[in-house]
């Protein structure tokens, strides 16, 4: 395979009259990756955060997305409750195990069932936390690792995301700033999710139908206490 | 993909005399989606410009960049699999999805995976490959390649998609004949739910690879593109090497042309980063993360005429808003890319002498290029294969000595203006009755589907020349 991957870029760099080792060039390209200087903004999401939040709601749910806000860390399990009722789902979550939403009193609601871990195919809704959330197309930015299972954002039927307030920025580009500093020694998690809205297909004649593969529902509560506890860059 | 583009013209009578595609074909609305997603952002035209510059940049330094993306991703326990063509690339698939004893191999859709033919190959080799994107699926079950890059069975009616689901989900219980498009979706759902949960092996294409980070990226409306990576032993990324871009500020900024471009969303559902296997406390995710990263004959289009046409991002774009596809549909083109892109990346990809017909197949209207994201010159580039295509003396013998005529007195000045003059004149008489020919000679394709109107009155040239005696121009 090496044979391959020596033809190839050989190849590049004679059709691009290139030499090999060229320092300089690298130097630049290095600069330009280490720099990641942002390209152009749009000015939608360019304003104070209060109009930011209202913009990123707006958004998500011209996106199809429910939301809700609550004042506190400890009404999220009113909030889910309310959700699971509105819809008529069954009274069951599976919660991620990240120890902001497992230390909520969820004990205080005995017809509540919860379980915590990856998702199972019965899975009817889960709960997540998101990293952030950007206004600029009301998009939820959510970051694998051990207390968050990238399984539990598709396979269940309705999925509950739990965004802080202070985690709606603008722009991705302010996303992207926040997942680089609260990454530790250059790690990155193995998978970054941008979820706009619901899962949804229109491929039988252009007909938008809900729930092709991922969640037919995505219901987002917003906390506007900052008390979770996580890095926030 | 066994390529049928030798047979455009017989394609393009049988689809325009299908009336069940026809049918299908007039429900297309991407381009009044585009239109108004374009309109909301006023950046639109600025973002397109620096997307173009961001993938110039990449391309004129592309040894560079796939040197820093294997450095990245090979840091964060990634596998990179370099495959100069497509027998390269579906061994290298066959040989993980051995080792890890796969059975059944579910698939994101992947434009790669159809030029690589990735589904036979497995087949032919006794493993499963189940297609999970629901239009992917629906053709899968057909038996047929896709008609459009980003909705594959886009040239379908409901009916069509009901008759292949009553037979093909037999063998799964379901002996009823559905009739609306939600039920049909609901036992799809269904149904590949059970292939998730028990593939081996997840592969999916990319969109972009990020130099930065190491990541492969996905786009999708469905979520099945992620149940195919988070649900397996080993992910494996169909990827060829001018998806690469620098940052992930980059990508960003060409993210926010796409889904505006291709469906008219904002952003599409899913976009996914993908970056190494799942690590070490991490709870769910695929085992390994492998990158097959195919040339198929890409690099070689660098320094050429053609390397403009690898800053597409595969949005279709093009391919919503060219006159031709909205009337013969996808399949005519022959291979895995219709419409214009399809136009020069064919002839590029498998040979001028086997799709010689498709850089023909356009008005040069422009549309194209007026829609592309990237800022592509597709018409320039249809001309430049209609010349070698010329050159290398492909074109049908009546055209080329006709051509060849017409050059003969273009050099000839004086001797073509009276001659046009002349022909012009006797047109005028002969058409002075009606104001049009229903026939002509040696234009019968032409005057098939619409009359000539008679000339009227003198030539542009003898007004041209009338004025600029006359002193008024």
């Amino acid at each position: 395979m090496s044979e391959a991957r020596d033809q190839i870029l050989d190849g590049v760099r004679r059709a691009l009259k290139r030499q090999a080792g060229d320092d300089v060039r690298k130097a630049s390209v290095d600069g330009r990756i280490s720099q990641h200087r942002r390209n152009l903004v749009p000015k939608r999401a360019l304003l104070d955060h209060g109009a930011q939040i209202g913009l990123f709601v707006d958004m998500a749910e011209k996106a199809a997305a429910t939301t809700a806000r609550v004042a506190h860390y400890a009404d999220i399990p009113d909030a889910v409750i309310d959700y699971l009722k509105r819809f008529n789902l069954p009274h069951k979550i599976k919660l991620a195990p990240d120890p902001a939403l497992t230390g909520l009193s969820w004990t205080a609601r005995p017809l509540l069932k919860i379980e915590t871990g990856i998702a199972a195919p019965g899975d009817s809704a889960s709960v997540t936390p998101a990293f952030a959330g950007i206004a600029e197309t009301g998009t939820l930015m959510l970051l694998s690792g051990p207390t968050a299972p990238t399984t539990l954002n598709f396979l269940p039927e309705n999925h509950i995301v739990v965004l802080t307030e202070s985690r709606v920025v603008g722009p991705f580009e302010d996303a992207w700033d926040r997942a680089r500093t609260a990454q530790r020694d250059g790690a990155w998690p193995r998978t970054v999710n941008f979820i706009t809205g619901p899962s949804r297909s229109a491929d039988i004649e252009q007909q938008l139908q809900m729930g092709a593969h991922g969640p037919r529902r995505l219901h987002i509560i917003l906390v506007a206490e900052d008390g979770d506890g996580q890095g926030k860059g | 993909m066994q390529a049928t583009s030798r047979n455009f013209k017989k394609n393009v009578h049988a689809a325009i005399n299908d009336a069940t595609l026809q049918r299908a074909m007039t429900k297309l609305g991407f381009q009044a989606a585009r239109a108004a997603a374009v309109s909301r952002l006023p950046e639109f035209d600025k973002l397109r410009d620096q997307a173009r510059d961001i993938k110039n940049h990449v391309l004129e330094n592309l040894d560079l960049y796939l040197e820093r993306y294997e450095a990245e991703m090979t840091r964060r326990g990634g596998q990179l699999h370099w495959c100069r063509t497509a027998d390269e690339a579906r061994a290298a698939v066959l040989e993980i999805c051995r080792r890890l004893d796969a059975k059944i191999v579910t698939k994101g859709k992947s434009m790669v995976g159809e030029e690589i033919g990735i589904n036979e190959f497995l087949e032919a080799n006794g493993i499963a490959p189940v297609e999970t994107d629901l239009g992917e699926y629906i053709i899968q079950l057909r038996h047929e390649p896709p008609s459009h890059i980003i909705a594959p069975a886009v040239h379908l009616t409901k009916d069509q998609v009901a008759d292949a689901f009553l037979e093909n989900h037999r063998q799964y219980g379901k002996t009823r004949r559905l009739e609306e498009a939600a039920d049909l979706l609901a036992e799809a759902r269904e149904i590949l739910r059970e292939k998730f949960i028990a593939a081996d092996v997840g592969i999916t294409g990319a969109n972009f690879l990020i130099a930065e980070t190491g990541s492969s990226v996905i786009v999708t409306n469905e979520g099945n593109g992620d149940l195919t990576q988070n649900l397996t032993k080993a992910h494996i990324v169909l990827a060829t090497p001018e998806k690469l871009v620098p940052t992930l500020e980059d990508a960003t900024t060409i993210l926010r042309l796409l889904a505006r471009s291709a469906t008219g969303q904002e952003m599409s559902v899913y976009t996914t980063f993908s970056t190494g296997p799942r690590r070490g406390e991490d709870l769910d995710g695929p085992g390994e993360y492998h990158v097959i990263l195919v040339d198929n004959g890409r690099t070689a289009l660098l320094g050429t005429e053609f390397q403009d046409i690898l800053r597409c991002i595969r949005c279709a774009a093009c391919i919503n808003h060219c006159p031709v596809y909205n009337t013969i549909g996808g399949h005519a083109y022959g291979w895995v890319y219709p419409g214009p892109i399809g136009s020069v990346l064919t002839p590029a990809l498998i040979g001028i002498d086997e799709a010689g017909d498709l850089p023909n197949a356009s008005t040069l209207c422009g549309r194209c290029e007026s829609v592309c994201p990237m800022r592509i010159p597709l018409p320039k580039m249809l001309r430049h294969w209609r010349e070698k295509e010329f050159e290398k003396g492909l074109a049908p013998k009546p055209f080329r000595t006709g051509l060849k005529l017409w050059a003969w007195f273009a050099k000839r000045p004086r001797l073509y203006h009276f001659g046009s003059r002349m022909a012009m004149k006797l047109l005028g008489i002969l058409g002075r009755g009606r104001g049009s020919f229903r026939h002509l000679p040696l234009a019968r394709g032409w005057t098939g589907g619409r009359d000539m109107p008679a000339p009227e009155g003198p030539t542009f040239q003898s007004l041209w020349a009338a004025e600029r005696k006359s002193g008024r121009t």
